[in-house]
């Protein structure tokens, strides 16, 4: 049969985002896919020309509304690394509490959209009914749903009492309980198991090679997680990553559904270890220099790169994200598979086309 | 009759549809908030459909961009009147915190005519719930 071009998007059910992807298809089985990209581009990281280093806090928080708190929990350490400003212990540990809240979050949520991509509704259903508690989490202690705003130049700007810490606990536990009950949905289902298992397979060389980062990486059986860097408070938290050695659909969602308990733990572990003190050191001067920062976003691995000159205004902020580094080995993963399995397949890295094309 | 029919069942169930037009994320992920248990939408009549033929209410986030713009008409050409549009978030408004980017047109109404405007930065859930109610008096006129 002859080669047909069906545009997968950039309107598209599945997708909430405008990812455009021309497939090429030869009898239902796609041969090429071909990214076009730009539907999101706003060219933010010029807005560093206009807006001085505290502001920008502001904008980078907006880069993607899923992982806001880890992109300005990122771009604070930086620019404190080039200042020297030491963080107080309480505001690291209040750091790790909010970024990990949002790492069960932005999981939930992709569990969700993943169970729909297979058409499975009312799994959708079940993991956002789940994740209200979350966002309620973050209503309560920060004022807002999904932008937190918590982070500032050396420190945070809320702080957590021990009634709210022991809240935040208990709605933890009971999100984790949740969970738990629908644990054998998504994880030995037999309609889940035959539309995941085996799609999709990102083999560990090709996982490497191609760059893929976060879930998509670990779920090809490498070992990699930003967090081991020691940042905020993993230093004194126990951690190990999650790892899933097949490298199908199926060991993506595993690895995130996993993650999601993890967090729960991590969240725990932080609040239990809270140290009293100040929640904020104070910030003088103007940063001089260039450094580049690490931080494990819930989608993988984001990197920034601040230069600043002395100026109220920064020379440059470069920011890479994890979707841009998984898009290469999404476009290995594509080529053979069927059509009806292109949504999940897609769905299955996590794609964040808002980070991507800042 | 069958125009009465139509025109009841368009005010009291009205399907909608979402187009991310650039946003961040946040206004879209409160919009699909809106679909599940703690808000649940669907008690009214609100069904969420993915083809613009089906929908009578367009709810539209983010800056539109120069790439995307066309995609927006386009979707909005598709769509069968009476229709509703509806902005939501700070940047389908003005542009927001991005207003001086340089890929940004700022504002949904730059491109097609918008009936009822949602502010916030990310709107909540409950705010969208109230500006697609709003803009169903757009066709409670034209009931049988």
């Amino acid at each position: 049969m002859a080669r047909t071009i069906i545009p997968f998007g950039p309107q598209h059910p599945v997708l909430p985002e405008p990812l455009h992807v021309k497939l090429v298809v030869e009898d239902e089985i796609v041969q090429e896919a071909i990214p076009a990209l730009g539907y999101v581009h706003r060219g933010l990281e010029k807005l560093a020309e206009i807006r001085d280093y505290h502001q920008m806090i502001q904008v980078v928080e907006r880069v993607c509304g899923i992982c806001s708190n880890i992109h300005s929990m990122c771009y604070c350490q930086g620019i404190e690394e080039i200042m020297g400003i030491e963080v107080p212990r309480r505001a690291e540990y209040l750091r790790t509490i909010w970024s990990e809240l949002h790492r069960m979050h932005s999981h939930l949520l992709w569990l969700g959209l993943f169970a729909d991509a297979f058409g499975f509704e009312a799994l959708f259903m079940q993991f956002w009914r789940i994740r209200e508690r979350i966002m309620d989490i973050n209503e309560a202690t920060t004022g807002s749903r999904v932008i937190t705003s918590v982070n500032v130049v050396g420190g945070v700007r809320q702080d957590l009492t021990p009634e709210m810490c022991s809240w935040i606990l208990s709605e933890v536990d009971t999100a984790v309980k949740e969970i738990k009950e629908i644990q054998n949905t998504i994880l030995s289902d037999y309609t889940v198991c035959a539309r995941t298992k085996g799609v999709g397979v990102l083999t560990k060389e090709q996982a490497y090679d191609f760059g893929a980062a976060g879930p998509t990486l670990r779920g090809s059986g490498v070992a990699s997680d930003m967090r081991l860097l020691k940042y905020a408070a993993f230093d004194k938290i126990d951690f190990e990553p999650i790892v899933e050695p097949d490298g199908d659909c199926y060991a993506r969602s595993t690895v995130r559904f996993r993650e999601t308990l993890q967090s729960a733990d991590l969240v725990k572990q932080a609040i239990a270890g809270l140290p009293q003190g100040d929640i904020a050191a104070p910030c003088k001067g103007n940063p001089e220099g260039e450094i580049i920062t690490r931080v494990e976003q819930p989608r993988g691995e984001c990197l920034y790169y601040i230069k600043g000159s002395g100026k109220k205004f920064l020379d440059r902020v470069r920011i890479r994200t994890p979707t841009f580094a998984n898009i290469p080995p999404l476009l290995a993963m594509l080529p053979n598979c069927e059509l009806a399995d292109v949504p999940v397949i897609i769905l299955s890295i996590d794609p964040c086309i808002s980070c991507t094309e800042r | 009759m069958f125009k009465k029919f139509i025109g009841n069942s368009r005010a009291k169930s009205p399907w909608i549809m979402h187009f991310d037009c650039g946003s961040c994320n946040g206004c879209d992920i409160e919009v699909l908030a809106c679909l599940t248990p703690l808000y649940d939408v669907e008690r009214f009549g609100v069904v969420n459909v993915g083809n613009p033929k089906h929908a009578d209410v367009l709810l539209v986030t983010g800056t539109v961009n120069h790439r995307n713009a066309k995609v927006l008409r386009n979707i909005y050409d598709q769509m069968p009147d009476p229709k509703g549009v509806i902005a939501i978030g700070a940047c389908g408004l003005s542009g927001g915190v991005f207003r001086e980017c340089y890929n940004v047109l700022g504002g949904v109404d730059k491109v097609i005519p918008v009936d009822v405007y949602v502010p916030g930065c990310p709107a909540k859930p409950e705010a969208i719930i109230d500006g697609v109610v709003t803009a169903l008096a757009k066709f409670e006129g034209l009931k049988g």
